[in-house]
């Protein structure tokens, strides 16, 4: 029986305005809303994917971010077998050699088959939680997978490469893989069905002790870039604008 | 990406026809004579599977499964076409065709355009995925200011419940100044919920997302116990449906107004002020959920006949009969789906009808249609000049200033 | 820990890749802070000719058969010997497929810290992109050996080209690898896919009809890109629905978005707003793509179009 882990985070929701805290190296938290990572998301689909396809058992793992429950309860309902949470303080400091060291220290009980998270998060700054993991437990990680079958004790990955080119890599189990794309976009599942879970299911909780951080740097300085309002709006004639055109596709880098 | 739904084997059993008996009037379905009106009169009715007879005739024939198995019950856009003709007065919109789509919802069996207005509606409030702190900012230059309720902290006459799209969308947010400034001018003492407000969940419940509409009902009316009003108005028709039908029904009650019936009621107080804009050929488009759903007629016909100068003309397809834009239903989130289906936009062929009228402005009472109809008009021949308003458009163009 | 800066060349079927040589930039204004020498750490198996464009002091280069091609867990085991060896104060590795393979593995197994998404360096400190570019952060170099994955950005490639350096071999060996290479998957020819496109020439109803098609098919030929479109330019047939960007069609993130003729509805915008680059022409001054994009010329695109042909085949 596979068991498949699915390790996952809340990141900033994008949809909103950011600020930076007053400490000024920082994000300001009171106007974060948190979001699943996308990738992560599609993770969990990738699981539920091999779940039906071949079997097996998926357990979802998270931290105790605020709305994590929501996003436990909604794998539940698409098919997760398991739901974890990680009971700890994951406000300041916390990055994602801290994170994953809190996830190893979990997964050592579960004994998973395969590890499936997000590639990456939006806000990674210390590089990504899959790879981090993949050391702290002795595991191989093949990152940017879009495409997993599980083949007698190996996993047979398509790994993206750029313009579309695939490279086909067998790894051998257990294994981190950072996901970049699930087979299907991550399936839709009704309100009902996430309410139902609610009152069906309860998410295990494990204490994830103190974290970690190192491997992650301090943060001197966080600053919003400079935002443009409207276009810069071309001026001349139509062969100077086709001139001034040519210079920004060389400093774009498409020339 | 207009991908076609991905096929799920939901499991159906004879609990769905039984199901249909809890919906008021559902009963009726039993006596269906088959006459086939619901199918010929529904606008998609020639590419679906199975169009609501037929469905019907399945379901008695105990094959059951191959009907949810088909996506094309999200051609249904939900118009009430169907459910006006059924001699047996059989409640096949608001029954059948949203039962229906729960099922197929259920089981996974959504297209992704859907999938992403569902989502936003659950995360931000709203079907357009904007963020709900700035469902006001509409309101944000306006002077004087648009009273908020959390900031203004005093009972009003009218709760103005504003609606997704006429907050958010740059088009229709036209409309809402529109009526503000008619509010305005009315002196009419308002409020409205701002970044409190949430979608009224009514067109997620009409494509199969109960347990979405209650939570949106629930938010809702929470908003709504914080504060003192006598009644609500909306620009919305949807909205209006919800408010005035389906909230009742979860505890949530409050006499509810279309913003066209709150302005007829005042005609008095506002004939003196239109000048008119010359002479204007109008035409009206009956919006299902005002019309058909709520039988809303004649409030914005009177608003339209006081404006000096405009002709108020009939198309052949009017109060009943009239054709739907295309956005009820899930239809609004729908329409890559439904091109690759049908090759034709029901927004196009009202606005042809339009057109054949011999109308300068096609008149709308509903937010989903500014939009609809304007890109509509830029594909009909001949509708190159055909200007599209919202009745409460019109009537502030021919204020004075 | 001495002052080098490494770092690691990317390169995949003979070809080096461009993030390479932005790095050797970003490189060379590290080194010029530490005062340590820029060592370009390239390897492969037969792969030393790669090293003759890098702008580099020195070509640190393993050469093993299991390095042939990239494999995340042989890299990083070659990798892991040489930096904790010969602990430069800093490594680079592009934030892509194959440098993030191996930067966080290596930073968990070394115990040393990883700062991502850097674009540059400026005044000796770590500049990065997070959250879609909407935050900007700065970093310090640890006190020990600092690992830095690179986006594109801040540099051109063209600041990395320079050499041919001094190449210096050096023993690397591996052991015990999971990972292996079966093979490599073209993509398909036949079907465009707008989403992995870097450049794309967007058309709207301004194109007014089928034949002026051909005219942004002439641009993104000139700039490796394909012809993308708005809805109703799809709604006509003259163009399939896969090339279609916006609510009803597909999101795309490209590093240049040229829209000609496009007014911009919510509806579009929500499909590309994540372009990198957005230049919309239009003759609507109105257009409210203008207030989405970074450049815009109002003025009739077939004005334009010719002349721009002809500056970009002069610049090519």
């Amino acid at each position: 029986m596979t068991h498949i882990l699915v390790p996952v985070k809340l990141v900033p929701d994008l949809v909103e305005e950011l600020q930076i805290a007053g400490s000024g190296n920082a994000l300001d938290m009171t106007w974060l809303r948190l979001i699943i990572s996308e990738f992560d998301d599609h993770a969990i689909e990738q699981a539920i994917i091999l779940k039906e396809r071949s079997g097996g058992e998926v357990t979802v793992i998270a931290p105790d971010q605020e709305g994590m429950d929501d996003v436990l309860f909604t794998a539940a309902a698409k098919g997760a077998d398991r739901i974890t949470k990680l009971s700890g303080d994951f406000g300041e400091g916390f990055n994602n050699h801290a994170l994953a060291r809190a996830f190893a220290s979990a997964v050592e009980g579960l004994a998973p088959d395969l590890i499936l998270t997000g590639v990456q998060g939006n806000n990674d700054l210390d590089g990504s939680v899959g790879p981090c993991l993949a050391e702290y437990l002795g595991m191989a990680y093949v990152g940017y997978v879009a495409g997993v079958s599980l083949e007698g004790g190996k996993a047979v990955i398509k790994k993206e490469y750029p313009g579309g080119l695939i490279a086909e890599m067998e790894v051998a189990l257990p294994a981190v893989l950072g996901i970049q794309a699930a087979e299907q976009p991550p399936r839709y599942v009704a309100v009902s069905k996430v309410r139902q879970m609610m009152k069906e299911t309860s998410i295990v909780e494990i204490d994830a002790g103190d974290l970690d951080p190192s491997g992650g740097l301090d943060v001197s300085r966080m600053y919003l870039p400079e935002a443009a309002e409207r276009a810069e709006m071309l001026q001349g004639n139509e062969k100077e604008v086709a001139a001034r055109l040519v210079e920004i596709f060389k400093e774009i880098g498409v020339i | 990406m207009a991908a076609n739904a991905v096929p799920h084997s939901p499991s159906f059993t004879n609990t769905f026809y039984e199901s249909l008996f809890d919906v008021a009037d559902g009963e009726n379905i039993k006596s269906c004579l088959q006459c086939a009106n619901c199918s010929g009169v529904c606008p998609f009715g020639f590419l679906m599977d199975f169009p609501p007879g037929r469905m019907i005739a399945w379901m008695r024939a105990g094959i059951l499964d191959e009907v949810l198995g088909s996506d094309s019950v999200w051609m249904c856009v939900s118009c009430y076409a169907c459910t006006e003709v059924c001699p047996k007065k059989i409640p096949l919109t608001p029954g059948l065709m949203t039962r229906a789509k729960e099922e197929v919802l259920l089981a996974g069996n959504v297209p992704t355009e859907l999938q992403s207005a569902l989502e936003f509606s659950q995360r931000y409030g709203n079907p357009l995925g904007e963020s709900p702190r700035k469902r006001a900012d509409w309101a944000a230059d306006l002077r004087p200011e648009v009273p908020i309720m959390r900031k203004a902290r005093r009972p009003v006459d009218v709760l103005w419940f504003v609606g997704d799209y006429p907050s958010y969308h740059p088009r229709v947010r036209q409309t809402t100044r529109a009526l503000y400034k008619i509010l305005t001018a009315l002196g009419i003492d308002y409020g409205i919920l701002g970044p409190d407000e949430n979608s009224d969940g009514d067109t997620q419940r009409l494509a199969g997302e109960r347990g979405l509409f209650e939570v949106l009902a629930e938010k809702n009316g929470k908003a709504f116990s914080c504060y003192e009003f006598k009644e609500i108005i909306t620009t919305d028709p949807h909205a209006y449906n919800a408010l005035k039908n389906e909230y009742p029904k979860l505890g949530i009650e409050y006499p509810v107004k279309h913003h066209t019936e709150f302005l007829a009621e005042r005609l008095d107080e506002l004939k003196p002020r239109l000048k008119g804009n010359g002479e204007l050929k109008v035409t009206y488009h009956d919006p299902c959920y005002l019309g058909r759903a709520n039988k809303v007629y004649d409030p914005p016909r009177a608003l339209l006949e006081a404006i000096p100068g405009l002709e108020l003309m009939e198309m052949p397809h009017n109060r009943t009969t009239s054709l739907c834009c295309g956005g009820g239903g899930g239809g609004m989130w729908l329409d890559g789906f439904q091109w690759e289906k049908a090759h034709v936009r029901l927004s196009e062929w009202r606005v042809r009808e339009a057109v054949n009228t011999g109308a300068d402005v096609l008149a709308v009472a509903c937010p989903y249609e500014p939009p609809r109809f304007e890109d509509a008009a830029k594909m009909v021949s001949g509708a190159g000049n055909l200007v599209v308003k919202d009745i409460v458009e019109l009537l502030a163009d021919a204020m004075e200033e | 820990m001495n002052n080098d800066i490494y770092v690691v060349i990317e390169h995949l079927r003979g070809q080096v890749a461009d993030i390479s040589y932005i790095m050797l930039a970003a490189g060379r204004d590290l080194a010029r802070e530490t005062g340590g020498k820029l060592a370009a750490v390239l390897l492969g198996q037969n792969a030393q000719a790669l090293a003759e464009n890098l702008a580099a002091d020195q070509v640190l280069y393993g050469e093993n058969a299991a390095l042939a091609e990239f494999t995340s867990d042989a890299y990083q085991q070659a990798l892991a010997g040489l930096i904790s060896e010969n602990q430069p104060r800093a490594a680079f590795f592009g934030s892509t497929t194959i440098g993030t393979d191996v930067a966080g593995t290596l930073s968990a197994r070394l115990n040393i810290p990883l700062v991502s998404s850097c674009s540059k360096i400026s005044d000796g400190m770590i500049v990065s992109q997070i959250c879609g570019g909407k935050i900007m952060a700065e970093t310090k170099l640890a006190d020990t050996t600092t690992l830095i994955t690179m986006i594109p950005g801040g540099y051109k490639p063209e600041q990395g080209r320079g050499g041919p350096p001094e190449v210096k071999p050096v023993p690397v060996s591996v052991a015990d690898l999971k990972v292996a290479l079966n093979q490599y998957i073209e993509p398909e020819v036949a079907d465009v896919d707008i989403t992995k496109e870097k450049v794309l020439i967007s058309i709207g109803r301004g194109i007014q009809t089928a034949d002026n098609i051909e005219l942004a098919q002439a641009l993104a030929d000139l700039l490796g890109g394909a012809v993308s479109a708005s809805r109703p330019v799809v709604d006509q047939g003259w163009l399939p629905t896969s090339r279609m960007v916006g609510k009803s069609g597909q999101r795309v993130k490209p590093k240049l978005y040229l829209a000609l003729g496009i007014s911009g509805a919510p509806e579009h915008v929500e499909g590309m707003a994540d372009a990198e680059n957005i230049i919309a022409i239009n003759i609507d001054p109105g257009a409210p793509l203008f207030d989405v994009a970074k450049y815009g010329v109002n003025v009739d695109l077939f004005d334009l179009i010719d002349p721009l042909i002809e500056a970009i085949e002069a610049a090519k």
